[in-house]
Order: C-alpha cells, then structure tokens, then sequence
C-alpha cells in the first residue's frame, strides 16, 4: 500500500469515527445550560418543497439565536407520517424540532395512525397559505360563480380536479367548498397527485379543470398567463393576488382554509427549555431575513403563539374531520 | 449589448471561485454513496442567502452538475450507483473497471456528461419555450405510455432470456407496491410499520441489490477477492477521443433523447438513461456485448443523462415547473432573488438569464479537470486489496443507506435488497430491470389509475390525444415487431422445410 493510499483509508476511517461519535452524542441527556450541543430540526416532507425551504431557513436563524447548529433532516415518505411520528417519538428534551404541517389534522382521521396535534408542544405557527381555486386560462369559466354554475348544472363527475393525493387538503378544500355551498360531493371527481404543481401542470395540459391549491404554488402559471386565479380561500385578499376576490366575495360562501406550518416540539418539554425555545422562535419569526424570504418566496405570513396556534390547529382539526366523514374519507 | 452585461456579471473573480468552491464541494458529496446531488444542492441554500443572484445560482447549479457526475464514480469503483439513472450503465462501467479499464470508464462517463450537459444547455438557450409548449401538452396519458416504453426497455436491456428479465421486472414491481403513496391513498403489505408507509427506498435498495450482493458474494468465494487489474490513467482524454469518433451518431442521439425526456415534468434523468441505453443496444451492431463492459451504452447513456439535467430546467425557467427536486430548490432560490420563473424573466431581466447560461455552460466545462482531479484519487482505490476494500464498501453501503432515511431503516432495506440481489444473480436473473421496475412502477400505477378517473373508466382515452396516440402505437409496435418477425421466420422454416 502506498502512502497516499493509506491516506485515503485512514481517511475513511476517521470518516466512520465521526459518524460513530455524532450518533453516540446524541444519545447522552441534556444537563448544564440548554442548548450546549447540536438540535436536529425534522422536516416531514422532501429536500426542496415548501415546508422544506421553510424548515431550513428556520433552522439557520434559530441557530443564530441559540449558538448552536441546528441540523434539518428530512424524514418522508407515507403522506407526512413517518416524519410526524418520528418528532413525537423523540425524547422531549428541546434537541429534537420539527416543523408539522396540517397533515397532523388529517392523517389520524383517515385511521394512518393515532398521533394527533397533542402530541406536540406548538411552539409557534410561523406561515399559513390559503386554499385557491384555480382554472386553465383557455377554461370558459372567468368566475366562482360560472364554475359553481356548471359544476351543479352537469352530470355528478362531469369535473375533475387535482393538486393532492387522495383525502390530500386541496381534496378537503374543493370537498369543503362544495358542501358550503349544499352542492353534493360526488359532483367533482378527484384526480390524485404528487402535488399542486403536477396538478396545475395536468390542468394546463388539459387533464383536469379545476385545481383548489394555494395560489402561491401556482404563481408561475398565473403570470405566465397560463392560469386563471378565480378565488382565494381566505377572509381577506391576499396581497401578492390583489385582483383575486375572495372565495366570500365570489359566490358568498363562509368556507375558509390555510395550510400552515408550525414549529414544534415533542410533548413535554422542561419549562426553562420551552420559554427559551419559544423566545428563540419568535426572534427568528420577527428576524428581516424570515420577514424577506417569504415575501420574496411568496409564502404566506402568519405569526400564532403558542396558545393561539393550537387553537387554531385544534379548530382545523375537527373542521376536517367534519368535512372527511362526509365524504366517507374518515375511518370510521 | 445584454451578452457582454451578462458577461460581466459572470466573469468576476467571486463568481468564479464560488463556482470552484461549490464544484469541489458538490464533487465531495456526490462521491460519497447515498449522499445525492438533492442533499448537496439543499444544504447549500442557506448559503446563498447572502449572496448576489448570480454567484447563489452559479454555487448551487454547479454543485449539483458534479454532484451528479461524482455520483457515477463509486458505481463504476465499486458497484455502488447513487442515482437509478447511473443504474442503467452501472453493469457496464463496473466491469471495465474489474477488467483494468477504470480510466476509461470513468473518462467516458466524464467527457461525455459534459458534452451532453453542454449540448442539452445549447437546446435550453435556444429552444427553451419550444420544448416548454411540448411538455405543457404532456397528461397523464403520454407519460402513461412513456413508462410503458420505459419498462419495456427494461426486459430489452437486459442480458440472457426475456423471460428471467420480466422475473427481474415483476420483483421490482411488485417491491413499489409497498407503501402509502399510491393514488387511492391505501397502505399495502406495511403490517402497521410506520417506516414502510413510505416505500421501499429505492437508494438503499438500489446499494442493496448491487454493492452489497457482490460483498456477500465475494465474502462467500473468495477467489473473487484477486485484486482488480490496475488501470493505466495515462490518456483518459485521448481515449475518449477515439469513443468519440467511433460513437458520434450516439452521443448526439443520446444528448436529444435526454434533453427531450428531461424537459418532461413528469419524467427525468432516470427514464432517460435507461431509454437511451436501450435504444443504443437496438441499434449497435454488437448488442450482445452490452452489460459485459462495453463502452457504447456508457457513451450513449452518460451523454443522455446529463442532457436530461440540463433539459429539466427548460420546464423550470419558462414556467415555473420543477421537473425534479434539484429544480424544484432552485425555483425557490430564484424566487428569492426576485428573478421569478416564467415568460417574463426573459424579457424584464435579460442579462440575468443569459448570465445564468453561461453559468450553466461553465459548470459543465469546470467538470473536465474537476472530474479528471476526482478520477485520479479515486481510481488509487482500486490499488487496495479486496479483502481490505470489501469491509469498507459494506461500511459505505451501511452509511450511505442510513443518510437517506436518517434512520436504520435504510440499512435494513439495504440489507434485505442485498439478500435478494445475491439469490437472484445466482439464479442468473439480471438485477436491473426490477431497479426499473422499482423506480417505474408507482409512476406506471399513477398514470394508469389517474388516466381511467379521468375519462371515467374508458380505455380508448388512451388514444384520443394526439401525442398520447403517437407513443401508444410507438410502445405496441414496440412488443408486436419482434412477435412479427418472429411468426414470419417461423412460417418460413415451414416453407423451407
């Protein structure tokens, strides 16, 4: 063996030594001052969606605030169920975060499993995006009302929409909207996706007709002229679609939705380790760099404390469970 | 002049050392197995933050072309391939190496990812928002047909007899039935496993079924522990060279092919690599030596590849559209950087755009004496003796499964994958078509179920669009034409005889 390849094999094994050690440490209880070491941030979604981008950018800034790294890992897969579970299966010692998303109000419904939002201390709600309803821009529809019209008028299935899975939110939200309305669920037909964007990009295709996800996700579209905006689930305008009415204002029906992003810990944090967690999130939240990059991203802001944000998730969460049973997405 | 403004905001000394510095980096990371040109790309984001537009596009789509690249280095060292697309050519490049032919090998996967790069840009450059208009036509119809075309290729690629590759196929098929994530939303054969709910992880797997099967069996025969021949690194390029004539129809059919598919949305690197590799074995005039480390699928397959990568940011640039998840983060950074995707881009902020393709040009041309660097450590590997190299493959199998999952679920499937790796190659089934068929068959479940919702249960949607219709007859000629030929040959024996 020569020298430099001895150099490379040692350098593997110091490669496993770091490894080893980095897995060794995080197993060892939290004394001292907290945080005297590395916080794992997990994200229940993919490397490069929304959350994602959301998760990481709260990573660095808390980081600044706590002095120590915080390191985002993506744990997927499963409809956000593997990555929930695994942020409240962790040991509640303020070193393990993670962003949970609305999904948490939904996939216990469906019978995926038994976590719900009070396995969680919410340590804030940081970003909500209201639900949307969207057509091609070559669609004869220019209004709600036109769409609503026809949708009633046609045979039940006649329409199809996309933007989620199936029992996904932009499923609930189109379910939701429609029951406002005392128009019967079976009148749009659900078409599966991996996403609003696949959605919007069948829509434009022309697939589907209809798309209910956030109008952020189809900015794109939208000042591509590609994409007509008709409503916006929300109880005002939203600032970046100033030309949206709102769905109120559209056809006057009451049914609102966001999808929002809370930050997070295990259930049973210390009382010192919380306080200082939940300063350390609302620091971030009012940082100009968070500020920013969702303005420039075009993600909704939306800042709830502690209280009021597991307000807001305990209401969603009953809110879908009523929509899901109705259209028999529920487990019974 | 927007060329020469667009010049200047590339050509500054920041820019340029940036690029360096996140090209060695995103080398770094794609080397190292089950790390991914994704996580490369996604923990550079943070960084870009606090920087000016062009040098945060220039770090970020320059890491992740040599991530991407790097990525094929421990496939053909070790037979260790970190994406499903550097799968298709794996078998190949792998061999050449245990054959002394390591240089090689890497030099072709290097000059021909850059030159399909450069000339999958070139398309991007100057026909973006024609191919944009072609993917936006692109429903759940076409791309149907295309994973039909996709797999078929997998039982065509596949040494030996059809019926042991769609033994192969039908265990890849059946391992993506696994999971969640399928359009009814139902979970299938998870026994309650919160870590199944997502699938097999096709990364673990992918290792599973090919670094760890030839570790178990070397453990197992020990005379497969002979050293592998050592390479002579001497004319790498020159090499090339000679590829290069003798291939050229190749290189420019696999460049097309992947700018075309890689501009799809709905299709990608993957899908790409593995057509290509089985369009070149259709057309080569020595077929039979494919899979036995041959170079021409290599050149075809590499080229198309990286072309595919360049075309994904055709979707991207004109509309918005992430075609993959490297994409999908850059569409987020450009956002932040105020340069929204989309028609408007091209004609608010020219020079913005037209930097970002030099950007893009120059990271595929830092490539060749980054990757020759890479190629000269990494092929001091193979110096090590097998009995010392085995454990420290398994090692990077071990590691490489867990950063995916971050958890040990990875490395169990891996675990597990390697198991039935090793049973099948001793069967003489061939491994990649149920890598194929792993990687392909939500996508074929997705577009089939999604389709019948859609036209309300009737098959004849299939062929109701035009470039639906097109690739439907593509794909059944595809599997009529050897049936034909093969009735006729038959009738003429009888006639013969």
């Amino acid at each position: 063996m020569d020298r430099i390849n001895r150099r490379s094999f040692v350098a593997a094994g110091i490669t496993a030594v770091t490894a080893l050690s980095g897995l060794a440490i995080s197993g060892t209880q939290a004394w001292a001052e907290y945080p005297e070491r590395p916080i794992e941030m997990i994200v229940p979604w993919g490397a490069g969606g929304g959350t994602d981008a959301v998760g990481r950018v709260f990573a660095e800034l808390l980081q600044q605030q706590l002095g120590q790294p915080v390191n985002v890992v993506n744990r997927t897969g499963g409809s956000g169920v593997v990555g929930h579970t695994a942020i409240a299966n962790a040991q509640p010692d303020g070193y393990t975060l993670g962003v949970m998303t609305i999904e948490i109000d939904m996939m216990h419904w469906q019978g995926l499993t038994g976590l719900t939002y009070q396995d969680f201390d919410i340590l804030a709600m940081v970003n909500a995006d209201p639900g949307g309803l969207m057509v091609a821009s070559d669609s004869e529809f220019q209004t709600a009302g036109d769409l609503l019209e026809a949708i009633k008028a046609q045979p039940p299935g006649t329409f199809k929409a996309s933007g989620t899975g199936q029992g996904g939110i932009w499923h609930l939200n189109i379910l939701g909207w429609l029951m406002s309305e005392d128009v019967p669920v079976t009148q749009v037909t659900w078409v599966p996706s991996e996403g609003a964007v696949p959605g919007l990009t069948d829509m434009v295709a022309g697939g589907v007709q209809v798309v209910p996800s956030s109008l952020a996700e189809g900015r794109a579209l939208i000042e591509a002229g590609r994409v007509r905006a008709l409503a916006s689930m929300s109880d005002e305008r939203q600032d970046l679609f100033p030309d949206t009415p709102t769905l109120q204002e559209a056809t006057g029906s009451d049914w609102t939705l966001s999808v929002w992003r809370t930050i997070v810990a295990p259930k049973g944090l210390p009382d010192d380790v919380r306080s200082k967690l939940v300063d350390a999130v609302k620091a971030a939240y009012d940082s100009e760099e968070y500020q920013k990059f969702m303005t420039d991203r075009g993600f909704g802001l939306r800042w709830a404390d502690p209280e009021e944000a597991t307000a807001i998730v305990a209401e969603d969460d009953a809110n879908l469970g009523e929509v899901m049973k109705a259209a028999g997405l529920a487990q019974e | 002049m927007v060329l020469t403004q667009a010049l200047e905001l590339v050509l500054t000394p920041q820019v340029l050392l940036v690029m360096l510095a996140s090209g060695a980096f995103g080398l770094f990371v794609g080397a190292i197995p089950g790390l991914t040109a994704t996580m490369a790309t996604a923990l550079l984001v943070p960084v870009t933050f606090f920087m000016e537009p062009v040098p945060a596009i220039a770090a970020i789509v320059t890491a992740a072309a040599m991530a991407i690249f790097a990525g094929d280095l421990p496939g053909a060292l070790l037979r260790i391939p970190g994406t499903p697309a550097s799968a298709a050519y794996v078998e190949d490049s792998w061999r050449m190496t245990r054959s002394g032919h390591a240089a090689d090998a890497l030099g072709a996967l290097l000059v021909f990812s850059v030159i399909g790069g450069v000339l999958g840009t070139l398309v991007l450059i100057f026909l973006s928002s024609v191919l944009a208009e072609v993917a936006l036509k692109f429903s759940s119809f076409e791309y149907f047909w295309l994973v039909v075309l996709g797999l078929s290729c997998a039982i065509f690629v596949a040494p030996g007899s059809a019926l042991k590759g769609l033994v192969s196929l039908c265990v890849g098929l059946a391992a993506a039935t696994v999971g969640l994530d399928n359009p009814a939303g139902q979970s299938r054969f998870t026994f309650g496993n919160v870590d199944l709910m997502a699938g097999v992880p096709f990364i673990p797997a992918l290792i599973g079924l090919f670094a760890a099967a030839e570790v178990f069996r070397a453990m197992l025969a020990p005379t497969r522990l002979a050293r592998a021949e050592r390479p002579a690194l001497r004319g790498i390029f020159s090499r090339q060279w000679t590829y290069l004539r003798r291939y050229p129809v190749q290189v420019l059919r696999g460049s097309a092919t992947g700018t075309v598919i890689g501009a799809l949305p709905g299709a990608g690197a993957d899908i790409a690599a593995w057509i290509s590799y089985a369009i070149s074995k259709r057309f080569s005039r020595t077929p039979e030596r494919f899979g036995q480390g041959h170079p021409e699928g290599l050149v075809e397959a590499g080229a198309s590849n990286n072309a595919a990568v360049s075309g994904a940011w055709i979707p991207a640039l004109v509309f918005g559209i992430p075609g993959d998840s490297i994409t999908a983060i850059v569409i987020g950074v450009l956002y932040i950087k105020g340069m929204n995707p989309g028609p408007t881009v091209f004609l608010m902020q020219p020079q913005l755009i037209y930097a970002l393709f030099i950007v893009f040009l120059l990271a595929n041309l830092l490539m060749l004496p980054l990757g020759w660097i890479a190629i000269q450590m990494g092929t001091r590997l193979l110096a090590v003796p097998q009995s010392l190299l085995m454990p420290v493959i398994l090692l990077f199998c071990i590691v490489g499964s867990f950063a995916i999952t971050n958890s040990l679920f990875g490395v169990v499937v891996m675990l597990v994958f390697g198991v039935i790796g090793f049973a099948m190659e001793e069967a003489d089934i061939p491994i990649a078509p149920a890598i194929l068929g792993l990687v392909l068959g939500p996508m074929l479940e997705k577009n089939f179920i999604t389709s019948m919702i859609k036209s309300d249960g009737s098959m004849l949607a299939f062929f109701e669009r035009p470039i639906a219709a097109g690739l439907g007859v593509v794909a059944i000629l595809f599997w009529l034409v050897p049936l034909i030929r093969m009735m006729l040959q038959r009738g003429r024996q009888v006639t013969d005889g």
